[in-house]
């Protein structure tokens, strides 16, 4: 029907929209979407050769780290003829879905930490054993066999790095200020006050990620009441409302006007950084602080443990150094290669080859070649193997729903507010959060 | 098309009601009755913070952010000299995702290095002012960061709206001597009467919806919870408590839905009747 005369408004031809074209548009879409699908289907896909193909899940998602694994895969690759696929996801994401993605597909080996973190997985019999491996492995330390061991005494994961938890502090800084390295506690608290006269803070502190702070208490907690005492409290074998514990948080609630104020919107990367400038004097954290550094800055850094608090425990001189490994899906596509991958991330070799592609970090492996090693981790391994023991990480020695955000990061968020609140009232409800869970 | 809408929720419901860590089948769950809703209004740290947070958020919404998108609209609907500048000055923000908006609010918030600090001269030990980290005063300045965004998406609704009304109407009350004020209260917001029911909804769920900002700064933690922020961190993470997120969305939908629910059905019943 033409609109004649009667057209208020003058229109082009256009084409009329019915709905018999729409769905005409709508079927020839669909069609050449299938005939697409088609042709891919047909098309010989990638067949993987059963024996020399196997992919590596990984949260090594940052330059750095990422390039210096790529280096140790290609080396195995190119020893054993092995094609790798690594998939790569940022370490938020990673962690986050851990859970689904172990029940789903998982890559055949994947990135992973030690202690209770692993352990919590092998006891749901997401992950495989790998205690054959470990039989071959020479060169593990007492602690990396601790942090891979599963609660039925079954090796689940391959150590790979470490880094300790320790104070850095710039040595040209302090050479110019005439700081010395505090020894104990008193020596440290002259040192802080030194530092405030002299217009510093003592302590650069952030924790608005609410993990950093578990390093203090941690450090706090092992110096005062021992590395034994510490592990059973995290694994609930002891109670927060023990006396020792509310010591504990005494000695930090003294500490904190030493710390810079506000470290619950500062992230730890802000805090390296102040230290970096000269703002703070020190920082307590883990070696992964010197990321935050340029090469030159790298190569000015000083690390020591936490001095010693002057208890029975002070000759333990125990620390955080957590473990990062890699640990061996379920049902791998190919586990004859995947427990190759395992055994060469194992080897001294191939850590050293990351560590010196990845300058904040150190490997497992004892007897690893250090001749090449910058001097930050030269000093990251002096720092270790004076240390008598060796605690994972609050996060990783314990209950992930306990560590978490709505758990422990949020009690010692209240605790950094209100140092002044009463401990007992405090503990009280922590141990009441412990208990709630499960 | 309901059960497409509904069996999420009710699934959500059902879950609220065992005890489960996400891994495993049906099997592994354990029946916990309401002992997950008990939890979480006794013992969790948070709680009763989340939902204040989520009555602040609402309140900044409702009561700053949308009266000044109104406010906006208005005055770009008289078509000034530069009103096409000013409406897209007000329109960026929309545009970006709340995640985005998170993230750039949080650099000028930076202690140190921010560029509130740094324009007020606090920067040093003492002086600073810790808009992140302090619990009293965080939400509000996240909540500044989501209103910013808020306000351009009343305007823009709010705009079209005015636009579309007839401007006879406020040409007879201007000739029958209304002052502006007493035009728009009498005249052009009986008359956007639909378009103000929109205004009321998408702030009530603008504010229930409120986690991107918070979850972007610090994941929701140390005076930034939301009810939203506790059901993804019992969600997200290694050790998921699927049975304890769920009580806490399901108290979300309840909260959610009733007063939407009880609103849509006055005002929308009130347009149907006798005008």
């Amino acid at each position: 029907m033409t609109g004649g005369a009667a057209d208020p408004v003058p229109r082009r031809e256009a084409v009329r929209i019915t709905r018999r074209r729409v769905l005409r548009g709508a079927a020839g879409l669909a069609g050449l979407v299938a005939i697409g699908g088609l042709l891919r289907a047909c098309s010989p896909a990638a067949s993987p050769n059963a024996t020399s193909r196997l992919t590596l899940g990984s949260n090594y998602a940052d330059d750095v780290p990422r390039r210096a694994l790529q280096q140790v895969i290609d080396e195995f690759s190119a020893r054993t003829g092995t094609e790798v696929v690594v998939n790569t996801v940022a370490p938020g994401p990673f962690q986050e879905r851990i859970g689904a993605y172990l029940q789903g597909t998982p890559d055949d080996v994947f990135s992973w930490y030690g202690g209770n973190r692993m352990r919590f997985f092998a006891e749901r019999g997401l992950v495989a054993d790998i205690s054959d491996v470990w039989a071959d492995l020479p060169n593990q330390s007492d602690a990396a066999r601790r942090a891979a061991m599963g609660n039925d005494g079954r090796q689940y994961l391959v150590p790979f790095i470490t880094y300790p938890w320790v104070i850095v502090h710039r040595r040209s800084a302090w050479r110019a200020a005439g700081y010395a390295r505090p020894e104990t506690l008193a020596e440290l608290l002259e040192l802080c006050r030194r530092m405030e006269a002299d217009g510093r803070v003592p302590f650069a502190f952030g924790s608005r990620e609410g993990w950093p702070a578990m390093g203090t208490f941690d450090i706090i907690n092992l110096r005062l009441n021992g590395h034994d005492f510490h592990l059973a409290l995290l694994e609930g074998r002891e109670r927060w409302t023990d006396a020792r514990v509310r010591a504990a948080f005494e000695q930090w609630r003294a500490l904190l006007p030493f710390h810079q104020q506000g470290a619950l919107g500062r992230t730890w990367q802000e805090a390296a950084r102040s230290m970096l400038t000269g703002e703070a004097g020190m920082v307590f954290l883990g070696t992964f602080a010197a990321e935050q550094a340029t090469a030159e800055e790298r190569e000015d850094l000083e690390i020591f443990p936490f001095p010693r608090l002057g208890t029975e425990f002070d000759a333990e001189m125990a620390i955080d150094a957590p473990i990062n490994g890699f640990m061996l899906s379920r049902a791998p596509a190919n586990p004859a290669a995947a427990r190759e991958l395992l055994r060469h991330l194992a080897t001294p070799a191939a850590q050293s080859s990351y560590v010196m592609a990845n300058p904040s970090r150190i490997p497992t492996a004892t007897g690893a070649d250090t001749s090449a090693f910058s001097n930050l981790q030269r000093q990251m391994i002096e720092v270790i193997a004076g240390a008598g023991r060796l605690a994972q990480f609050f996060d990783r020695d314990t209950r992930p729903d306990f560590a978490g955000a709505d758990g422990m990061q949020a009690m010692l968020g209240d605790f950094l507010q209100h140092p002044e609140q009463d401990l007992d009232a405090f503990l009280a409800r922590v141990q009441q959060l412990w208990d709630s869970l499960d | 098309m309901g059960g497409f809408i509904w069996l999420p929720a009710v699934a959500s419901i059902l879950l609220s009601l065992v005890a489960w860590d996400g891994i495993g089948g049906i099997q592994q769950m354990r029946f916990v009755g309401l002992g997950n809703y008990a939890d979480l209004l006794t013992i969790h740290p948070t709680f009763w913070r989340a939902i204040a947070n989520g009555l602040i958020w609402l309140a900044g919404l409702g009561l700053v952010a949308t009266p000044l998108g109104v406010l906006f609209a208005v005055l770009l609907d008289r078509r000034m000299r530069g009103s096409a500048f000013y409406e897209s000055a007000l329109y960026l923000p929309v545009v970006l995702s709340l995640a985005l908006v998170g993230f750039i609010w949080q650099l000028q918030y930076a202690p140190e290095q921010g560029f509130l600090n740094q324009l007020l001269g606090r920067t040093t030990q003492g002086q600073l002012i810790d808009w992140l980290g302090d619990r009293e005063i965080n939400i509000w300045a996240a909540l500044v960061a989501g209103g910013w965004r808020h306000v351009g998406y009343i305007t823009l609704l709010y705009l079209a709206g005015l636009r579309s009304a007839d401007p006879t109407l406020r040409e007879a009350a201007a000739m029958d001597g209304a002052t502006e004020w007493q035009a728009f209260r009498w005249v052009t917001l009986p008359v956007l009467r639909p378009v103000n029911v929109v205004i009321v909804v998408v702030t009530a769920i603008e504010a229930l919806r409120a986690f991107d900002i918070p979850w972007v700064i610090n994941r929701g933690q140390n005076g930034l919870e939301l009810l939203s922020t506790i059901v993804a961190n019992g969600l997200l993470g290694e050790a998921t408590r699927v049975g304890y997120a769920s009580a806490a969305a399901t108290i979300l939908l309840l909260l959610s839905v009733v007063p939407i629910a009880l609103y849509l059905r006055r005002a929308l019943r009130g347009d149907s009747g006798a005008a």
